[in-house]
């Protein structure tokens, strides 16, 4: 009888952890098929090369995603070096005391702290205390503070999970802590904290709050300065200060607008947004299954 | 790999920009604010930039009437686009950082009152009841429709407005209850007015506001109501928000104008002046085609002869939102 009812009990505990996982699934599916009925057929060359309009079928989004990978590739530049040798910091070389552990728990919780409070702390720094204007790197300093604290929690996580012998081997064939750092753990870890590391960019490319209030704009109809130019030294980094819009902030705007045509752009605009985190995602799952093979203890 | 990563996305982003070279010499116009202006002014900004070929590059957020102002009155912007006058506090911030103002008014934004077509127990509403709809006090007490007027069924009522961050709540609530910001919280809110639209349309028993631009996109599935405010003088009965309605002020007093304001300092830059000058000739035809109301092209005319003259300050003394206003009456005002 008893028998029975655990096994009854390990069934259905099967069934309601499959459902739970369905929801999440269906949910995302439902969504996904909606948004790719309304916009799908927008999508376009056109679409991708235009800039906003008042006509929604000439608008386009090209400042709009450019501007987003720009500010992503800055909010990378700046978050992941920072970010990764924070965590190692304060994982591998700083000492348990109050100060480690007071630092700890505030890094804990600004991963909690709401994304507007980031933009106002890049309005007051960025825009007007460092006078960075209302920038592509404005924009992004204040996603990358927004993004640190997940890149050093989850670089930390990476770097726990290696398990404590490959480090004392290595100290025992004579290897220094760094030595030991960048020939046996980093390399270890890297998957965990490129994954880590992915997953907070994925946060940051559809955040709208923190831009809005730096004052990124809605209306841009060029681009930020290329970064390649013809002349000597063939790097432009002038776009850098130049003004810029993002998806979301694009989408935004055209969700709130009456007519119907601006919604399909809306959808349209999201698909490239999905497409985007999809495309960063996958490079993640990649790098991580191309280093995991690699370690061989 | 970081490096790598970030060199792959930067030659991503160099392959995608080569050859559009920017013109980084272009003068820039920087205009932020409301988002019920915003799209008046992409119009006119879109149209502006096609006549000066890249000789001029305008930029326009929605940072809404309150944090276009902010910055305005900090020296970050040359125009600011605003739903309502100038308040005081922002008056008293401008003239701190010495910032002066010239304001113009744009169009005309009317809030539109809607039921559900198969309402068929409703042909008008009165200020009255409208107040006694939405008034704080009526939270959880008037609940029915005819507890609102004898004679109208007794049914639930179901009310949709917009939420309390938008200049529009802000406007109806002034307009209406007689404080801005005061309502009743038992209603369905959402800042996307689409969603009021959907409810609306969906629910027999609902009643709900917004802009009259989202009225005019969605004719077939809400009906409009006729208010009346029991002042004659200005449109006798109920009044519907028609073009000339609004436009005489017998939509009174769910119609209001929409303003930017120009910063004095910045009046002389020639590309101001050309896009102002662009702004005041083409609003008429944009706003309408953008879902407002137009000003008579009177109004315009004397507007642009107010920027020509660098009239500075708020004909409006910093009240903020003003309810009931005539565009003649603000524009004979100095």
């Amino acid at each position: 009888m008893k028998r029975r009812i655990s096994k009854w009990a390990d069934r259905s505990f099967f069934t309601v952890g499959l459902a739970a996982t369905l929801v999440g699934l269906v949910v995302l599916f439902a969504l996904m098929l909606d948004i790719l009925s309304d916009g799908i057929g927008r999508l376009s060359l056109q679409f991708l090369t235009s800039f906003p309009s008042r006509h929604p079928e000439e608008a386009g989004i090209l400042s709009a995603w450019v501007g987003t990978v720009w500010v992503m590739a800055i909010t990378g530049v700046i978050a992941f070096p920072v970010g990764i040798m924070a965590a190692i910091y304060l994982e591998e070389y700083a000492k348990k005391n109050y100060l480690t552990g007071f630092i700890e728990i505030n890094i804990a919780n600004l991963a909690g702290v709401p994304s507007v409070i980031y933009g106002l702390l890049g309005l007051g720094l960025f825009v007007r205390a460092m006078a960075l204007e209302r920038s592509v790197l404005s924009g992004a300093a204040t996603l990358a503070i927004l993004v640190l604290p997940i890149i050093i929690l989850s670089t930390r996580e990476a770097l726990k999970a290696i398990p404590f012998s490959i480090r004392e081997a290595s100290y025992a064939l004579g290897a220094t802590k760094w030595q030991t750092m960048r020939n046996q753990v980093l390399p270890a870890a890297l998957p965990g904290i490129l994954t880590g590391t992915i997953l907070a960019m994925s946060r940051a490319i559809g955040e709208t709050a923190p831009l809005i209030t730096i004052g990124a704009l809605t209306y841009v109809a060029f681009l930020p300065a290329s970064p390649v130019s013809s002349q000597f030294p063939f790097v432009n980094l002038t776009g850098l200060f130049d003004a810029f819009t993002v998806l979301p902030i694009q989408i935004f705007n055209w969700v709130s607008r009456p007519q119907k045509g601006f919604s399909t752009n809306a959808a349209a605009a999201i698909i490239v947004l999905l497409a985007i985190t999809f495309l960063m995602n996958s490079v993640a799952v990649w790098i991580r299954h191309r280093y995991q093979k690699k370690i061989r203890w | 790999m970081k490096k790598s990563m970030t060199a792959l996305l930067v030659v991503i982003t160099a392959l995608i920009m080569s050859g559009r070279g920017s013109v980084s010499a272009a003068d820039l116009i920087k205009v932020d604010g409301s988002s019920t202006v915003y799209p008046i002014t992409e119009a006119v900004a879109e149209e502006f930039q096609k006549t000066e070929r890249g000789k001029t590059r305008v930029t326009v957020g929605i940072s809404g009437t309150g944090g276009g102002f902010k910055k305005f009155c900090n020296g970050e912007l040359d125009i600011s686009d605003a739903s309502r006058p100038i308040k005081e506090s922002e008056v008293a911030l401008c003239g701190k950082n010495g910032i002066e103002y010239i304001e113009l008014p744009v169009a005309y934004d009317g809030l539109a009152v809607l039921v559900n077509p198969r309402n068929n127990w409703i042909d008008s509403i009165t200020v009255k009841e409208l107040k006694k709809i939405w008034e704080p006090a009526s939270q959880g007490k008037n609940t029915r429709w005819n507890q609102i007027r004898a004679g109208w069924p007794d049914k639930e009522m179901h009310l949709f407005g917009p939420g309390v961050d938008s200049g529009t709540f802000d406007y109806f609530t002034e307009a209406i209850v007689g404080k801005g910001g005061a309502s009743r919280g038992d209603y369905t809110a959402s800042e996307d007015d689409n969603v009021l639209v959907q409810g609306i349309s969906t629910d027999a028993l609902a009643l709900g506001f917004f802009g009259v631009a989202y009225y005019d996109h969605n004719k077939d599935t809400l009906k409009l109501v006729p208010v009346d405010d029991g002042n004659d003088a200005n449109g006798k009965g109920p009044v519907l928000p028609t073009y000339e309605n609004v436009v005489e002020g017998a939509y009174q007093p769910l119609a209001r104008p929409i303003f930017i304001y120009v910063a004095k300092k910045n009046a002389d830059k020639p590309e101001v002046k050309r896009f102002i000058e662009f702004y005041m000739k083409n609003a008429g035809g944009l706003s309408k085609e953008v879902g407002y109301i137009a000003l008579p092209q009177k109004a315009y005319e004397l507007a642009l002869k107010r920027f020509e003259r660098k009239l500075a300050g708020s004909v409006f003394g910093g009240h903020g939102a003003t309810v009931g206003v005539k565009i003649e009456e603000i524009l004979k005002r100095e």
